[in-house]
């Protein structure tokens, strides 16, 4: 892991300055490894492999929240892997079962090469029909339609600025729909 | 949704974000500067604070409270932070508990028995028991506001860990004005006052410190 542990920490230590390119490109190198990690994980004991892709999801979506708790002096890998433990221990507890999870055991499996990607169950999808009609429409925007923040306030009579704000919000929402489930 | 596109959502959601760290130093610290000014204006010293500074019992309470206060609260900052071990902390955490305990021996040992319960109640365990917690709702806030841009193992653990520290930094301020000194005053109504702190810090980190 180390070199692309290094890559990564790279990445996201450019995307901490600004840089959303190097943002992005984090996110698209950081997921094959937490995908991997989840399906292990997911056979490990026993639960459905259509969990693994919403377990991804959840994960990336706490990595994103959380990224301003990876103090930059150290490693990110253990960072990495103690976020994904906590949302495999979230995820099992709303399964209704108690397991430990060593956190060997998950940075271990970070170093494996994930390369075939499963279809997410729909948790998601869910979880977006409870946002505002208006974060909806920005989310479907951005991440369905593909298109940019600026065209996005314009057919919606936005500012850029309220746009980001409104995007902000409803990933913080999704992620607190997560964490309710979990109760 | 496709992960693809939630990784497009996200990476549009790319602006810098605040950082925990330095977040949650000046929080602890806003909040200690609130209190101090609270205390100095509202409350004071004690008369004989000029006296007091020269004797062991007073410097060790007040001490052993701001020891404390920086044990709690870098385990608390370790606590939010995913993948980060603290166990330096929890060791200097576990010397006040036993600091105190060595300076209760002493005090039994050195001093004749009928003091004891006299130097137990005090003069003033009222006082300490409200004034520490209200000491500390400064730094508990912003401590608080601070912890809920982490991401904590244990909710209600780092949120009693935060209270911890927002109750240790109280009762370092209430020493200053308390005229009890006795470590078995300390031992009672401070750990009472603090620990109370402590709870309330557990029961709100379990609602509010979820991510």
């Amino acid at each position: 892991m180390s070199l692309r542990e290094e890559q990564l920490a790279g990445l996201m230590r450019a995307a901490m300055s600004g840089d959303a390119g190097a943002y992005r490109q984090f996110l698209f190198d950081v997921t094959p490894h937490l995908r991997s990690i989840a399906r292990n994980r997911c056979r490990a004991w026993g639960v459905a492999e259509a969990e693994t892709e919403d377990i991804v999801q959840e994960v990336l979506l706490a990595v994103h929240l959380k990224r301003g708790t990876w103090d930059q002096s150290r490693p990110i890998g253990p960072w990495l892997a103690a976020i994904t433990r906590n949302k495999l221990i979230d995820m099992i507890r709303r399964n209704g079962r108690h397991v430990a999870i060593p956190i060997e055991d998950v940075m271990a499996t970070l170093q494996a090469e994930e390369p075939a990607s499963w279809l997410p169950k729909h948790e998601l999808e869910n979880m977006l029909k409870r946002l505002r009609n208006k974060q909806q429409e920005i989310v479907r925007a951005i991440s369905v339609e593909g298109i940019s923040v600026r065209e996005t306030a314009a057919r919606l009579n936005m500012t850029e600025g309220a746009v980001r704000v409104s995007l902000h919000r409803a990933l913080q929402m999704l992620a607190a729909l997560y964490g309710s489930k979990t109760q | 949704m496709k992960t693809d596109e939630l990784i497009e959502l996200l990476a549009h959601d790319a602006a810098p974000p605040r950082r925990f760290r330095p977040l949650f130093l000046a929080a602890i610290g806003g909040g200690t500067a609130i209190t101090a000014l609270s205390f100095f204006v509202l409350l004071g010293t004690r008369p004989d604070i000029a006296e007091a500074w020269e004797t062991t019992r007073f410097l060790f309470k007040v001490v052993a409270a701001i020891v404390l206060a920086v044990a709690a609260g870098g385990l608390a900052l370790a606590y939010g932070q995913p993948g980060v071990f603290s166990n330096r902390w929890r060791w200097l955490l576990l010397a006040v508990p036993v600091a105190l305990f060595a300076a209760v021996f002493i005090e039994l040992v050195t001093l004749p028995e009928k003091t004891w319960a006299v130097r137990a109640i005090g003069q003033n365990a009222r006082h300490c028991m409200v004034l520490i917690p209200l000491l500390s709702i400064a730094p508990f806030v912003c401590a608080f506001y601070a912890m809920r841009h982490s991401a904590p193992e244990n909710p209600g653990v780092a949120g009693a860990t935060a209270g911890l520290a927002a109750g240790a930094i109280g009762a370092a301020f209430y020493a200053l004005n308390c005229p009890d000194d006795s470590p078995l005053f300390v031992a009672i109504w401070y750990t009472i006052a603090i620990a109370a702190v402590s709870g309330a810090g557990y029961l709100l980190g379990r609602r509010l410190l979820r991510w």
